[in-house]
C-alpha cells in the first residue's frame, strides 16, 4: 500500500500555496498533518497530481486571543492544542473534545485545520467548531474570507472551501466562564471515530437556560445543530424532565442513514441516549459553575 | 546465569526469554527485513470481483512501466506449473476408514486463470525494482471479466439455484462427513425434554501483526532453491515446492526467520509460497513479496464461519441424554487444509461432558469468499459455542444455575481415562487422559467470589438499573496431535547441546522453553543449549507448528533422542574414564562417576573423543559422532482443558458490553515456563474476546469485502480488555515423558461463548438469547428493546 | 514528477541524510534508506501503531508520514533506546514482565510507552491501558505490557 507518484511542493508562503492550487486546477491536495490524507494515498483512493505541504509556511500554528476570540492556526498540532493553557482556559470544550480525537500519537501530527477541512462527519473537531459558533479563515486567490461553521460543512468529507482556498486558521469566541459543557461519544473502541457523537454547551442560571447548543456528529454527512432540542431547553430550562424531552426531540429530528457500522435505527437511538447524557452532564456543570 | 530450581530443574521456572534480546532492540529479522543482492520485489494483481470468468488479462502497459522486470498472468503460468496439491493436511487411513466422508478438493492454481472465485484472488504477478514501482505497474493491468453471480451464503451455496464455483465438482458441496455414537434417534424419541437452536459463529481470523511474506532465491551453481517464508510449516513448504517445481527435496530449502505471529493463519502452504521460488528460478534473480494489510484481509485465510442446527435431550435433573447436530462450514473459494476444522468441531462437541448418544453431520460449502483455514482453536470455538450455550439454555429451562447443569454432566477425575466414544481426527478413539474438570469449574467460581455472592450483587445492581452478568465456558482440547515431530540432538565440540527440530516459532518462546527442557535432560544451563528451528536444512523431516502440538511433540522427540544420545555419551565417557557406563551421571556440563567428584570429563571432551579418525576414544563397536535424531510419533492426542468465567456489565442504553472480570482455570499438564504459558493463555483469550465482541469479516451480496481495512475490522486494544486471572492446575499427561499438554490455542476457545452466556445472564429479564457471534452493541439494544 | 527530495534529519542523535521520492513513507525511509529495520509496518494506514517512532520527542506513526515531512526533524527509533549493552528501563521491564511474544509490535509499543510516561508520569492502570491502546498486539493480550509500563512508572516515581 504505497502512495502513487505525485509532484511535491513545500512553499514558504501561503499565497504561493494558493497559487499552486490554482496551477493544478483542483488536482492538488493540501498536506497538513497527513493523518487522514496519507492513509488515503496509501490505499490509492485517489491520485493527486501534486501535494502542497504547508509545513514550511510560517505563522500557521499560532494560538492567540484577540478581543475574546481565539485564533488557532490551521497547522496547530492537535496535541499542542490539547496542551494549550489558553485553549483550556478559554475553550475548555475543545480541550475535552481533543481527548477523544484518535490517539496521542495521531494527535502529535494531526492538525486542527486538517481535521476540520477533512470534514469527516464522525469527527470531533467539526462538531466542536459548530457547537462553539466557530468559523474558519480561508485564504484564496482574492484574499481572505471567514466562513462560519454553519456554512462550512456541506456533506460527507466536503466543505464549501473553493478548490483554490486554503483553511489557514480557526476563530472561536471564548466560552462564557459560567457555562456547562460535555462531549459524549459512542465508538466501538476508544479513539475510533464516533458512531454517534454529541456536544452540549449550556448557559443560564437558576434552572433557566439562556443559551443552548446541541450538536451531533456521525449522523448524516455533517455535524448538525439540533435546534428543536435547543429551543425546548431555552423554553423549559435544563432540569431532568426537560432534558429527557429534549433528547426525545433529538431522536425525532435526526435523519441517520444505515451503513455496515450501524443501522439508522441504532444511530437514532444512540443520538437520544448521548444527547441526554451530554445535557445532564452539561447541566450539572452549569449548576456547579455558579457556586464559587 | 540461570540456575536450576532446587531438585526441580529449569522446567517449571518462569525464565525470561532468550528471544527478547534481539526483539527488544529492534534487531529481529522478519521477512521484510531480509534482503539479498539483486533482489526484486513482487506485487500481485488481485481480483476486485467475487466471481467471474477471466476473459483476458492485458499486461502490456505494466510490462513497459518503469522498473518492471517481469510480468505474468495465470494462463501463462498454468501451462508451466500445476496447482496447489490437494489436502495439505491429510487424514490418516485409520480416520478415513472409520468415518464416512466425501471430500472434493478443487486444487487452487497459483494464479487464477479460468475464473476468479473471491475478491482478492491473485490474477497476475508483477516483479519490479521496488514495491512502489510494482504497485504502479499493478494499476496499469486491465482484466476483462465476465461477471457471474456471487455466492455469499453457505446454505444458499448448497441450494440448487446457486452458481457453482468449481464446475468440475458440479456442486458447492466440497466435503461432508458424519460421526455418531449410541442411538440418537431412539434417545430423542424417548426424551421428555429437548431443546433445539440454531447457532452461528461468524467469520474472523488470526490477523497477525506481521502480514505474510516470501523471499526466494535460485542458486545457478547447484540448481537449489531456497525459500524464506513467514510460515509455520517450513517442511510442508519444502515438500510442496519440490512437487510443484519438479525438484528433489534435497535441492529445496525452506527457512522461516522471525515470524510476527501466526495463529494458524500461516499454518499451511499458500500459492505465494510456491510462486516466489518459481519466479526466482525463472527470472534468475532473488525475489521478495511482502503482503500488505489490504492484501492480507482479502487473501490470507479467514476462519470460523459455521452454522449449527443443534438439538439436545435432557432429563429433569439436567442430565444430557442425547445430542445431535447438523453443521455447515462456509469454506470460501478453496479448501487448502481439507476437513481438519469441521472434524475438530465435530470431535469437540461432546467436550467435557458425558453424552451417551451423539451424532453430527457436517457439510462444507464453497462460497465466493477468502478460503477458510485454521485459526487458533480451529473449529473448537464453534463447537464450544453450541454446547455451552445449550448448557445455559437447559439451566434456564429448569430454573437452575448454569454451573449446576455443568456439574451434573462433567466427566470427573475418577472417570479418567475416559473414552468419549468417537474418533479423533488422527483416527484414534478419543480418550481423555487426565484432568479434573469439576475442579476447574469450582476454581473459577471461587475466584469470582462464588455464585451466591454474585447473584446478590447482580440483584442490587439491577435495582440501580445496571445489568451485570456471569457467563461460563468450559472446553476440552485435543493437543499434541501427530503425525510426528523430529529432533536432532548433538553434543557440539564446544560442549554445548545442539538441538535442531521441525518446529517453527512465531513468538511462543520456543528458544526459551526447549532450552529449559534440554538443559534439564543434559544438566547444563539453558544458555548452553543451541537451537535451530524452522529450517528444513537442519533436520530431514519435520511437521511444524499448528494445533497446539510443538511442546508435546518436540519435547518427546528431544527426550528420546537425548536418552539414546546419553547412552552413547556414557559409553564413550566410560571408555575415557575406564569405568562402567552404569556408574556415570551428567552434572554441570560434565559426565562423571557418581559419588566421585573428581572423576569426570566435560561434554566437550566426549564430543572430541567421539570423532572419527585417528586418536578417537570410542570403545569397540561404537560408531563415530555424538548425535541422535528421533521422530516422536504420538499414539494420539493429550487433552488440555479449561473453565472460563467472565463477569460483564452491560449498558442497555448504548449496548456496550464491558468485561469487568475474566478468570481462567487452565490445565495443560506440566507447565514448562509458567510466565510464557500465561502469556499464551491470555493472548489467546484476548483474541477470543476480539472474536466475541469486535472482529468480523462482512461481505455484501455481490461478494465485496466490506471489512477491508483496520477501520472496519476492529481488533481489541489494551483498553478493551480487562486484566485476566489465570489459575493453573497440572494434571500431567501420561502420554509423553514430560507430562505436558499443548496450550497454544486454548485461550481463544471459550471467550465467545463465555461472553455470550454472560450477556444472556445480564439481560435475563429480557429472556435474551445470544446464539450468534459477534455480539454487537446494536444486538444488545435490540434484545433489550424487544421485551420492553 | 521524478524529482527526488533531499532529507536531512537527526536519527537517534546522529545526523543522517537521504534522497528519495517525495511519496516515500517515513517508515520505508527509516527501514531502507537508513537501514534501521526495527521499525515495522503493520498496516500502512495509521491504525496498528507498529511503526510508531518519536518525531521531535512525540510518538508519531511513520506510515502516515512522508519521509520528506521529517526533513529537519529529530527522530528516535527503537534502536535509539538502549545504551550499548544497557537496556532502557522500558526494554528491561518488557523483558521481565513478558511484554512481548513475536516482537513485531514491540518497537511501536516501546516508543508509545516512552511518550506516554513522558506525558503522564504517574498513570493509573486505566490511563496506561488507554495510552497503550494506540498500538495493537495480537500475541500478548496486553497484560505484560501494562504491567511493564506500570513498573517503570512506579520505579520513576519512587
Amino acid at each position: 500500500m504505497k502512495p502513487p507518484k505525485f509532484a511535491y511542493h513545500a512553499p514558504e508562503q501561503l499565497d504561493e500555496a494558493v497559487q499552486l492550487l490554482e496551477r493544478y486546477a483542483g488536482n492538488a491536495r493540501v498536506l497538513s498533518g497527513g493523518q487522514s490524507l496519507i492513509p488515503m494515498l496509501n490505499f490509492r483512493l485517489f491520485v493527486p497530481e501534486a501535494l502542497i505541504d504547508l509545513r514550511r509556511v510560517p505563522g500557521l500554528a499560532d494560538i492567540r486571543i484577540d478581543q475574546d476570540t481565539l485564533h488557532i492556526g490551521a497547522m496547530t498540532r492537535q496535541r499542542a492544542a490539547e496542551n494549550s493553557g489558553l485553549i483550556s482556559n478559554k475553550l475548555p470544550l475543545m480541550t475535552e473534545a481533543l481527548g477523544w480525537v484518535g490517539h496521542l500519537p495521531t494527535r502529535s501530527r494531526g492538525t486542527i485545520g486538517g481535521s476540520i477541512a477533512h470534514a469527516d462527519p464522525s469527527a470531533e473537531l467539526p462538531m466542536t467548531l459548530l457547537a462553539l459558533d466557530g468559523a474558519v479563515v480561508a485564504r484564496g486567490l482574492s484574499g481572505e474570507r471567514t466562513i462560519a461553521a454553519d456554512d462550512l460543512f456541506s456533506s460527507f468529507f466536503s466543505t464549501t472551501l473553493a478548490p483554490t482556498e486554503i483553511l489557514c486558521a480557526v476563530r472561536i469566541p471564548a466560552m462564557n466562564t459560567h457555562c456547562g459543557f460535555a462531549v459524549e461519544e459512542y465508538a466501538r473502541r476508544k479513539g475510533d471515530f464516533a458512531i454517534v457523537g454529541m456536544t452540549a454547551v449550556l448557559e443560564g442560571k437558576d434552572g433557566k437556560c439562556t443559551r443552548a447548543r446541541l450538536v451531533s456528529a456521525g449522523i448524516g454527512g455533517r455535524p448538525v445543530r439540533l435546534r428543536a432540542a435547543e429551543d425546548l431547553l431555552l423554553k423549559n430550562g435544563v432540569d431532568a424532565e426537560s432534558i429527557s424531552m429534549a433528547s426525545r426531540a433529538v431522536m425525532e429530528a435526526v435523519e441517520p442513514t444505515s451503513d455496515p457500522n450501524a443501522s439508522a435505527d441504532y444511530r437514532r437511538h444512540l443520538a437520544g441516549v448521548l444527547a441526554e447524557r451530554a445535557l445532564l452532564r452539561a447541566a450539572n456543570m452549569l449548576k456547579e459553575s455558579r457556586h464559587g | 546465569m540461570s540456575s536450576p530450581g532446587a531438585n526441580k530443574g529449569f522446567v517449571g521456572q518462569s525464565l525470561p526469554r532468550r528471544e527478547d534480546h534481539r526483539l527488544l532492540r529492534g534487531q529481529g529479522q522478519y521477512i521484510a527485513d531480509f534482503t539479498l543482492p539483486g533482489m526484486l520485489h513482487v506485487a500481485f494483481v488481485r481480483s476486485s470481483v467475487a466471481h467471474a470468468r477471466i476473459k483476458s488479462v492485458d499486461l502490456s502497459r505494466a510490462a513497459a512501466a518503469p522498473g518492471v522486470h517481469f510480468v505474468m498472468s495465470g494462463l501463462e503460468l498454468a501451462k508451466e506449473i500445476p496447482p496447489v496439491q490437494d489436502q495439505q493436511l491429510p487424514l490418516p487411513r485409520k480416520w478415513r476408514t472409520t468415518v464416512p466422508h466425501k471430500i472434493f478438493d478443487p486444487r487452487q492454481p497459483l494464479l487464477a486463470w479460468d475464473k476468479v472465485r473471491h475478491v482478492g484472488e491473485a490474477v497476475a504477478v508483477i516483479v519490479a525494482d521496488n514495491r512502489y514501482l510494482a504497485e504502479d505497474a499493478v494499476d496499469l493491468v486491465s482484466v476483462d471479466y465476465e461477471f457471474l453471480d456471487a455466492v455469499v451464503d453457505a446454505e444458499a451455496a448448497l441450494g440448487a439455484a446457486a452458481a457453482v464455483l468449481h464446475e468440475q465438482n458440479g456442486t458447492n458441496l466440497l466435503a461432508e462427513f458424519s460421526v455418531a455414537k449410541g442411538d440418537v434417534a431412539a434417545a430423542f424419541a424417548a426424551a421428555k425434554q429437548t431443546l433445539k437452536r440454531r447457532f452461528y459463529h461468524h467469520r474472523y481470523a488470526g490477523i497477525p501483526m506481521e502480514c505474510r511474506g516470501v523471499a526466494a532465491m535460485h542458486e545457478a551453481r547447484t540448481g537449489a532453491v531456497t525459500i524464506w517464508s513467514s510460515t509455520q510449516v517450513v517442511h510442508w513448504v519444502r515438500r510442496e515446492v519440490a512437487l510443484t517445481l519438479g525438484m528433489s527435496e534435497a535441492r529445496v530449502r525452506c527457512v522461516a526467520l522471525d515470524v510476527g505471529g501466526g495463529f494458524g493463519t500461516k499454518g499451511h502452504v499458500y500459492p505465494e509460497d510456491l510462486l516466489l521460488p518459481y519466479l526466482a528460478r525463472r527470472i534468475g534473480r532473488p525475489v521478495k513479496w511482502i503482503e500488505d494489510r489490504r492484501e492480507h484481509l482479502q487473501s490470507a485465510c479467514h476462519s470460523r464461519d459455521q452454522i449449527h442446527d443443534a438439538e439436545i435431550a435432557f432429563d429433569a435433573s439436567g442430565k444430557i441424554l442425547a445430542f445431535r447436530d447438523s453443521m455447515i462450514m462456509d469454506c470460501g473459494a478453496w479448501n487448502p487444509v481439507g476437513i481438519g476444522i469441521p472434524y475438530n468441531t465435530a470431535s469437540h462437541l461432546i467436550g467435557p461432558y458425558k453424552v451417551e448418544h451423539f451424532s453430527v453431520r457436517a457439510r462444507v460449502a464453497a462460497t465466493n469468499k477468502v478460503p477458510n483455514a485454521p485459526y487458533r482453536g480451529a473449529g473448537r470455538p464453534e463447537a464450544v459455542q453450541v454446547v455451552e450455550r445449550l448448557m445455559d439454555l437447559i439451566a434456564r429451562e429448569l430454573g437452575v444455575e448454569p454451573a449446576a447443569v455443568r456439574r451434573r454432566n462433567l466427566v470427573t477425575a475418577a472417570d479418567m481415562p475416559y473414552a468419549a466414544g468417537i474418533p479423533y481426527r488422527d483416527g484414534q478413539p478419543i480418550v481423555y487422559d487426565s484432568g479434573d474438570y469439576p475442579l476447574a469449574l469450582e476454581k473459577v467460581l471461587a475466584e469470582i467470589g462464588g455464585i451466591d455472592a454474585f447473584r446478590v450483587r447482580q440483584r442490587a445492581a439491577r435495582v440501580e438499573g445496571r445489568h451485570l452478568g456471569l457467563g461460563l465456558g468450559m472446553y476440552t482440547e485435543g493437543t499434541g496431535v501427530g503425525p510426528f515431530e523430529g529432533a536432532t540432538v548433538r553434543v557440539d565440540p564446544s560442549g554445548k547441546i545442539y538441538v535442531s527440530a521441525g518446529s517453527c516459532p512465531q513468538g511462543q518462546g520456543m528458544e526459551t522453553i526447549f532450552s529449559q527442557i534440554t538443559a534439564d535432560l543434559w544438566k547444563v544451563n539453558p544458555e548452553d543449549v543451541i537451537l535451530s528451528l524452522a529450517d528444513t536444512a537442519a533436520i530431514p523431516m519435520g511437521f511444524g507448528t499448528i494445533a497446539s502440538r510443538s511442546t508435546v511433540n518436540l519435547s518427546g522427540a528431544i527426550h528420546v533422542a537425548s536418552e539414546r544420545l546419553r547412552g552413547k555419551t556414557f559409553n564413550i565417557a566410560a571408555n575415557m574414564l575406564e569405568c562402567a557406563a552404569a556408574d556415570l551421571e551428567l552434572r554441570d556440563g560434565r559426565v562423571g562417576v557418581v559419588g566421585v567428584p573428581d572423576m569426570s570429563v566435560t561434554l566437550a571432551d566426549v564430543a572430541r573423543a567421539s570423532r572419527p579418525g585417528w586418536d578417537h576414544q570410542r570403545p569397540e563397536g561404537v560408531d563415530a559422532g555424538l548425535e541422535e535424531t528421533y521422530y516422536w510419533e504420538p499414539a494420539t492426542v493429550t487433552w488440555a482443558y479449561a473453565a472460563h468465567a467472565v463477569i460483564v456489565d452491560v449498558d442497555v442504553r448504548t449496548g456496550h458490553v464491558k468485561l469487568e472480570k475474566y478468570v481462567i482455570a487452565h490445565d495443560c499438564g506440566v507447565v514448562v515456563n509458567p510466565m510464557l504459558a500465561e502469556g499464551q493463555i491470555i493472548g489467546g483469550a484476548v483474541q477470543g474476546i476480539g472474536g466475541a465482541l469486535f472482529e468480523g469479516f462482512n461481505y455484501d451480496s455481490e461478494g465485496q469485502l466490506l471489512t477491508g481495512s483496520f477501520m472496519d475490522y476492529l481488533l481489541p486494544t489494551a483498553s478493551d480488555v480487562p486484566e485476566i486471572t489465570v489459575l493453573h492446575h497440572e494434571s500431567p499427561s501420561p502420554l509423553n515423558p514430560l507430562g505436558v499438554k499443548g496450550l497454544g490455542e486454548g485461550g481463544a476457545i471459550a471467550p465467545p461463548v463465555a461472553i455470550a452466556n454472560a450477556v444472556c445472564d445480564a439481560l435475563s429479564e429480557f429472556r435474551a438469547e445470544f446464539n450468534s457471534t459477534p455480539i454487537t452493541p446494536e444486538d444488545v439494544i435490540r434484545a433489550a428493546r424487544k421485551a420492553a | 514528477m521524478d524529482d527526488l527530495v533531499d532529507i536531512k534529519l537527526t536519527v537517534n542523535g546522529e545526523a543522517r541524510h537521504g534522497r528519495c521520492e517525495p511519496r516515500k513513507l517515513l517508515v520505508d525511509f527509516i527501514r531502507e534508506d537508513l537501514g534501521l529495520t526495527g521499525t515495522h509496518a503493520g498496516c500502512e494506514h495509521g491504525i496498528c501503531g507498529a511503526c510508531t517512532i518519536l518525531f521531535d520527542g512525540e510518538a508519531a506513526r511513520s506510515c502516515t508520514t512522508l519521509a520528506v515531512q521529517a526533513d529537519g526533524a529529530e527522530i528516535m527509533t527503537v534502536e535509539g533506546l538502549a545504551n550499548g549493552e544497557r537496556l532502557h528501563p522500558l526494554q528491561q521491564a518488557f523483558h521481565e514482565h513478558h511484554a512481548l511474544q513475536c516482537g513485531f509490535c514491540t518497537p511501536g509499543m516501546l516508543m508509545t510507552a516512552l511518550d506516554l510516561l513522558n506525558t503522564v508520569p504517574n498513570p493509573t492502570e486505566a490511563q496506561i491501558r488507554e495510552g497503550m491502546s494506540a498500538v495493537i498486539c495480537r500475541c500478548t493480550g496486553y497484560q505484560g505490557i501494562v504491567n511493564a509500563v506500570a513498573a517503570v512508572a512506579a520505579a520513576k516515581n519512587v
